[in-house]
């Protein structure tokens, strides 16, 4: 049972590390513009010249 | 040329992401436009960013609209290897460029944008986007924390939950309890921040805000599980209370995601698009407000409003800046002096040069200037009284509640406490009304009706009369006939009838005006013009003394004249000699007729008021209907008394005229509707101002406007159904505090978009 209290320690620090990768990204600016890298996506990649 | 560029890069495929990409470029593209950006102090205050050879900028295009603008944009650095790097954001129709500056400069960029047909918007001193980036990332940062500490309280309640048999901790239980706690602080101390100081802050002003009863139930419901932790009563309501924090962030998140959606874009439509005339190259253009950029030259006619910060370059500037400071005597100003934005010329016609363009957010805050008038109509006052009450009445039931529960059974204090507190909401009453009016605002705007704010609409809602004017409003002008006939006049004073007429926003000095420019007449130097209100014009030029005007005008000043013409006219006086007239054959506006039936079968009363002869009358009378009461020979005076006694007499009266003339009617009226077929004429003594072409429309116009209250109303009361149902679960202790806090937003979201929707559909007779 005692197995329980490293277990849950374990797993907040698992998840305490995925929200300060988070805020991070939240820093970072990824968050600013959630519409634009929609579109961008949709953009084929160049395919090789004829020329 | 475009479409080379293209080709030579290799990029055609903009032509195939979607049907209609781009727009062409503007007009020739000439160089010299940016010139301004070659000025270091410029460039220091449009680059945002600078390091060694690399620059970034950040332009605002309007022009974006479609997927293929962000295709090509992003793919500059191929059309010019200068650019490294841009990115686009579409919904804020920004474009962020890095280039280096050793091999493109920022004017050379502007001009490549220009040139793909995406000139951007350059204002100066104007970076207020930064400031809203960083609130949106706080909000972020609080959810964020929030949702972590939620769910894993949650994940740890669940032991709770279940019964003592199947899932018995033992003395692992403080463990489990204690890490409650010490997650649920982040949430109460950084989180929930944000309520507890807008509640304290209201509190402070002696008023209870929509945040005073969450803040309530959020210390509540911690200060209870504190007490039974460390009591080791029980196990809390931590969960409840990182849940309640936790899901009113996202719905206030939520909240502002669907506010800016359905808010209106405010460059675009509800806006009155101010017409400008710019010289180029000797040519007189017409553009929008928004077209102008820094060293344009404009012209602006008596009567006219300077449409930017401007340096004067030809001419005598008698400036009117009452809209702008209050101050009603003209100034005079001398070349080279800088005059301000939202100024009235009231001399003759002067060449400006743009020093600072303004918005139309500017134009229509004169419109809205305090220092204008006392305002006609109140706004919104049928709310704000029962949003102070609401607070109150709601700690009211809350306590009672509370003691209800304390007496017959105390574990239900808290679930019902806490859920009441945070069930109600009393955004609808403040947000309907906001939300509605702006909606209505906007799809008017998008009908080419616009309205200086949104209390017009109310108003519009209680008129029982309405006053038309005739030159200008019922007759199309650009349909209107016009003949000279009379002694013929040479060339030169072909001219000077010209070069006067120019000068003048009146309808029908304008139409003169362009007859003149078609038949390629020439300008002449004119020393002086006098300018009589609704009669016509003096002026001097050459030695000559040359008037333009009505019968009336003539016989004042002493001239022979025929009067007995059976039709409008414009007469031509040259030295005291009358010489001819021009004479105007109105051509009234398509639906004329149908929309007067519609406003009488609806029970308005019309009326028409003209500044015209009476020749006219028979025809109106055909077109409009035989009993509508008609008066002609109106002069403003006239117009505006007859207005006064309508509304002695206990009715509720529109004014619909043409700005130049009826500005002491359109002032006096409850709603003074101005019309007009070009967008020069700007007159802030009007309520709203309807672009021509839809003046038949009047009768939808109203109509809708009429709808808004009852889309308010529908929506009030929808609210307060939902509000009652939800108190009477939360009484009883049916509702969970969690489940109280979701219906809160959903219901929020629910209103808005209600009113988005309702808004919408109403407006279908309206919508072309």
């Amino acid at each position: 049972m005692s197995v329980f209290i490293i277990l849950i320690i374990t797993s907040v620090l698992v998840a305490g590390g995925f929200l300060l990768a988070f805020l991070w990204s939240v820093k970072s600016g990824q968050m600013d513009d959630d519409y634009t890298p929609s579109i961008r996506i949709l953009f084929e990649d160049e395919v090789a010249s004829k020329k | 040329m475009v479409f080379q560029l293209l080709n030579e890069n290799d990029m055609c495929q903009y032509y195939d992401l979607t049907n209609m990409p781009g727009l062409t470029a503007k007009g020739i593209f000439t160089a010299d436009k940016f010139n301004y950006l070659d000025n270091q102090a410029i460039q220091d205050q449009l680059i945002q960013f600078k390091q060694g050879d690399q620059a970034h900028v950040v332009f605002y295009l309007p022009q974006i609209h479609c997927v293929s603008c962000v295709w090509l944009l992003e793919n500059l650095h191929k059309i010019n290897p200068g650019i490294i790097q841009s990115q686009t954001n579409f919904e804020k129709k920004e474009v962020k460029i890095i280039f280096q500056s050793s091999k493109i400069s920022l004017k050379q960029v502007v001009q490549l944008l220009a040139f793909v047909g995406y000139e951007p918007m350059i204002h100066l001193g104007g970076n207020d986007w930064q400031g809203k980036k960083k609130v949106n990332k706080k909000q972020l940062y609080k959810i964020g924390i929030a949702g972590f500490c939620f769910s894993n309280i949650m994940m740890l309640s669940f032991p709770e939950y279940l019964s003592d048999q199947v899932a018995d901790l033992g003395n692992l239980r403080p463990f489990f309890i204690y890490l409650n706690l010490i997650l649920s602080l982040p949430v109460l101390v950084y989180s929930a921040s944000g309520i507890f100081i807008s509640a304290y802050t209201g509190l402070r002003q002696k008023w209870l805000n929509i945040d005073a009863p969450i803040a309530l139930a959020i210390m509540v419901t911690f200060a209870r599980s504190v007490y039974e932790i460390l009591t080791q009563t029980g196990s809390g309501y931590l969960d409840s209370m990182s849940g309640i924090v936790f899901f009113m962030l996202i719905g206030r998140w939520f909240q502002d995601k669907s506010y800016d959606s359905f808010a209106f874009d405010r460059d675009y439509t509800s806006f009155f698009p101010l017409g400008v005339t710019v010289l180029k190259e000797g040519k007189e253009i017409n553009q929008s407000l928004n077209e102008i950029i820094k060293g344009d030259l404009l012209l602006v006619r008596t009567g006219e409003m300077i449409p930017a910060d401007s340096i004067l370059k030809e001419g005598v500037a008698l400036v009117d800046y009452s809209f702008v400071s209050g101050e009603n005597a003209p100034i005079a100003f001398e070349s080279g002096a800088l005059l301000y934005a939202g100024g009235v010329q009231k001399g003759r016609a002067i060449h400006v040069q743009v020093v600072k363009p303004v918005g139309h957010s500017y134009i229509t805050e004169l419109w809205n200037s305090p220092l204008l008038k006392q305002a006609k109509n109140p706004s919104q006052s049928f709310v704000h009284p029962w949003s102070q009450y609401f607070t109150y009445v709601l700690f009211l039931i809350a306590f009672f509640a509370g003691i209800y529960w304390w007496i017959v059974d105390t574990s239900k204090i808290l679930p019902a406490v806490s859920a009441v507190l945070i069930v109600a909401c009393p955004c609808s009453l403040l947000l309907t009304v906001t939300f509605t009016y702006g909606n209505v605002l906007r799809w008017l705007g998008k009908a080419n009706m616009y309205c200086k704010n949104a209390s017009v609409v109310e108003a519009i809602e209680k008129v029982d009369t309405i006053v038309f004017d005739k030159t200008g409003t019922l007759t199309n002008h650009a349909a209107t006939k016009m003949v000279y006939i009379g002694v013929a006049l040479n060339p030169k004073e072909q001219s000077m009838i010209r070069a006067v007429t120019r000068e003048s926003l009146h309808p029908l000095s304008q139409m003169i005006y362009q007859l003149l420019t078609e038949e390629q007449v020439g300008l002449i130097q004119v020393d002086q013009i006098q300018h009589s209100v609704a009669k016509g014009t003096i002026a001097e030029s050459q030695g000559h003394r040359l008037i333009i005007g009505s019968v009336k005008l003539l016989l004042e000043e002493g001239i022979a004249v025929n009067t007995d013409y059976d039709q409008s006219v414009v007469c031509i006086a040259i030295d005291g000699l009358f010489r001819g007239f021009y004479k105007v054959n109105h051509a009234y506006r398509e639906g004329m007729s149908a929309m007067m039936h519609q406003l009488r079968s609806k029970g308005y009363e019309v009326h028409l008021l003209s500044g015209d002869h009476p020749a006219e009358g028979q025809k109106l009378k055909l077109q409009l209907g035989a009993d509508i009461p008609m008066l002609f020979d109106q002069s403003p005076l006239d117009k505006l008394n007859y207005i006064e006694q309508l509304q002695n007499t206990g009715k509720t009266v529109m004014m619909v005229g043409d700005g130049l003339n009826d500005a002491g009617a359109l002032q006096k009226s409850d709603v003074g509707v101005a019309v007009t077929d070009h967008t020069h004429l700007f007159t802030p003594a009007s309520d709203a101002i309807v672009e021509g072409r839809q003046v038949t429309q009047l009768f939808q116009f109203i109509q809708y406007a009429k709808k808004s209250k009852r889309i308010i109303t529908l929506i009030f009361i929808l609210s307060i159904v939902y509000n009652l149902v939800g108190m009477y679960f939360a009484t009883q202790a049916m509702l969970s505090p969690m489940v109280a806090a979701i219906l809160m937003l959903i219901s929020s979201i629910s209103i808005v978009g209600l009113s988005a929707l309702l808004s919408y559909s109403y407006a279908k007779p309206i919508r072309s």
